[in-house]
């Protein structure tokens, strides 16, 4: 248990569409260990956005049991998750979603407004953020100065700036092309092996899925397998 | 970066909007600031303090006249220094340009206004023959007067006992004022006011008000109320005025000058609603998915709904003060230029009311965004449902 980043019990998601009740979770059941890389696959509406939202603790579950990193998260309130999602997640976008007025180190900095962390730590730890994402040299640059990838380097920086076991990608790369997503999904290996960040990626992409150790498939609201 | 610096930096994402936006916010606080004044010097009651002269009307009304025999009794008063009477001409001069013209007794009038300055030979000239006419620099300037001239001026409420409006008389003298304030009311034209009330086919011995010079250690309330005392219940009841408020009378006489600027704010304000509420609307809309992003970062739900309140809060206040500046600075200008005569006090009272009006803006138009903004649904915004 104590291996175990997330823990997912009989977890049932529905949404109301008018009068129609749609299930697009069903009894999902799903351990994921600490500092594993695992890609989420499965055709478009399989549930794989819903499963990582519901990890993230963007969305409550309709029934079931979901604990992340020890933290029973489908009791918390919403004021309760957005406390625990500011010190225990890391975010990615498939569209960076980046705040266009802001400099890339002032995106970076946006999740530290929320610690007691002075000025000069919180300006430290952007720096290395940035540092490792291989982007120091662009911090004062707006996001339209910046190419794709260098958008989706400082999502992933302010994604690691909080420094939070666990990071949740949602389609880091389908935005951009083949060679600048492999060196973002090269730079989110490296997060997960020299850094042990779990990390819990959903890609339609066979290719971005063979950087992740292990790849699970979802259709129709149930894992289908687990594989090596 | 901080989240006040944040919340700038959203204010100004559509530079051309905000500033549209600040600028029309600008023009409202500056037209509130200047309104606001005018209504509160019109619904400011009766103040005494500092007044040297005072004026009597008749209590019904300015136009209706007094009996020029009431002037001995005012003389006679403790405190009273010098009467002088005045009376409304209606001049115009050529075919239909209205000037200000009163008959008034020179003497007496000299003695209660030092304020105009004029050598003491053309005084005595004036005093001295019937059909003399002093006129006031700028008014002599403007229509190219000449001392020595003879000026036809009629009136459009008293003919001559021959039935005829057209009037004429000899330019005496150019009055000036003592100094900057005074020079620039130099507007006015006095006739001699013995001629007049001989001349003219209605009535004699009337007068449209009387002015009170004050002793120095005189108690202007109090001599105003013994005056007013002093002919209720007689034919020529009176009311006693600063001559500050006498003045704002005549203004007055248009209507009721708080209604009509309270109205005038209301549709400045109801208009800046629309338009600052629309801006706040809109820069909420387009910024859905950021605004889920924040959530997602972990801002709660509050913080979320203070950044749109605070954005708003900034516009107002940005806009509210800068307009409010402007028409204190412009209210100064016109007190300035008018000699104090017509004073717009934009003072801590209307600053007040300002502040108080831009708080309650801010939430006006940042309410309904800012609770869009905090019951937004992080899913729901990031698909952009």
């Amino acid at each position: 248990m104590s291996d175990s980043m997330v823990q997912i019990r009989s977890v049932t998601k529905t949404y109301e569409r008018g009068k129609q009740k749609i299930a697009v979770l069903q009894e999902l059941t799903l351990d994921i260990p600490k500092g594993d890389f695992v890609a989420l696959m499965g055709p478009s509406g399989s549930g794989k956005t819903t499963l990582l939202n519901l990890i993230g603790g963007l969305d409550q579950p309709s029934a079931g049991e979901i604990s992340v990193g020890g933290s029973r998260i489908d009791k918390l309130s919403r004021g309760q998750l957005a406390h625990w999602r500011s010190h225990n997640i890391g975010f990615v976008f498939q569209f960076y979603n980046l705040m266009p007025v802001l400099t890339a180190e002032d995106n970076v900095e946006l999740p530290l407004l929320l610690t007691k962390l002075p000025a000069a730590q919180r300006r430290k730890n952007v720096a290395a953020a940035l540092q490792v994402v291989g982007l120091a040299d662009r911090a004062k640059h707006k996001p339209r100065e910046l190419s794709g990838g260098q958008e989706q380097r400082v999502a992933i920086a302010r994604a690691l700036v909080s420094d939070p076991q666990l990071l949740v990608c949602d389609e880091p790369t389908g935005d951009l092309d083949r060679k600048t997503a492999d060196e973002i999904l090269g730079l989110l290996q490296l997060l997960n092996r020299e850094h042990g960040k779990t990390i819990v990626m959903v890609t339609h992409d066979p290719k971005a899925a063979e950087f992740a150790r292990h790849t699970l498939h979802l259709e129709k609201g149930q894992l289908l397998e687990q594989a090596a | 970066m901080t989240r006040t610096g944040f919340v700038v930096a959203n204010l100004f994402r559509k530079k051309t909007r905000t500033v549209l936006t600040v600028l029309s916010v600008i023009m409202a606080f500056l037209l509130f600031g200047l309104l606001q004044a005018l209504s509160h010097v019109f619904s400011a009651g009766a103040e005494f303090v500092g007044a040297t002269r005072l004026v009597t009307t008749a209590r019904i009304s300015f136009t209706q006249p007094l009996d020029l025999s009431m002037q001995p009794k005012l003389e006679a008063i403790p405190g009273v220094a010098r009467v002088t009477n005045s009376q409304w001409f209606g001049g115009v001069w050529q075919t239909n340009t209205p000037i200000f013209v009163f008959a008034v007794d020179p003497s007496s009038y000299h003695d209660v206004y030092p304020e105009w300055v004029m050598p003491e030979e053309q005084w005595k000239v004036f005093a001295n023959t019937r059909t003399a006419m002093v006129a006031g620099k700028m008014v002599a300037d403007q229509y190219g007067w000449k001392v020595g001239q003879k000026i036809p001026i009629s009136s459009n409420i008293y003919p001559q006992k021959d039935g005829s409006k057209a009037w004429a008389f000899d330019l005496v003298g150019i009055y000036d004022g003592k100094d900057e304030a005074w020079k620039k009311q130099t507007t006015q034209v006095f006739i001699n006011h013995d001629y007049f009330d001989e001349a003219n086919q209605f009535g004699k011995g009337r007068t449209n008000f009387f002015v009170l010079k004050l002793a120095p250690d005189a108690n202007p309330e109090a001599i105003s109320k013994t005056v007013d005392a002093m002919f209720e219940n007689s034919p020529d009841e009176t009311k006693t005025q600063t001559e500050k408020e006498f003045n704002l009378s005549f203004v007055k006489q248009f209507g009721d000058i708080g209604l009509i600027v309270r109205w005038i704010l209301f549709a400045v304000f109801f208009t800046l609603l629309l338009v600052v509420g629309n801006t706040m609307a809109q820069s909420v809309r387009e910024r859905v998915p950021e605004l889920a992003v924040l959530k997602t970062l972990g801002y709660s739900d509050g913080s979320v709904l203070g950044f749109v309140l605070a954005e708003a809060v900034a516009l107002c206040l940005i806009g509210g003060l800068t307009g409010l500046a402007l028409a204190t600075v412009l209210g100064g200008m016109v007190e300035k230029a008018t000699g104090g005569q017509f004073q717009l006090p934009v003072d801590a009272f209307v600053w007040s009311i300002g502040l108080a009006t831009i708080v309650l803006m801010s939430m006006a138009v940042g309410l309904l965004p800012a609770l869009r903004a905090q019951r937004l649904k992080i899913v729901d915004a990031l698909a952009r449902r």
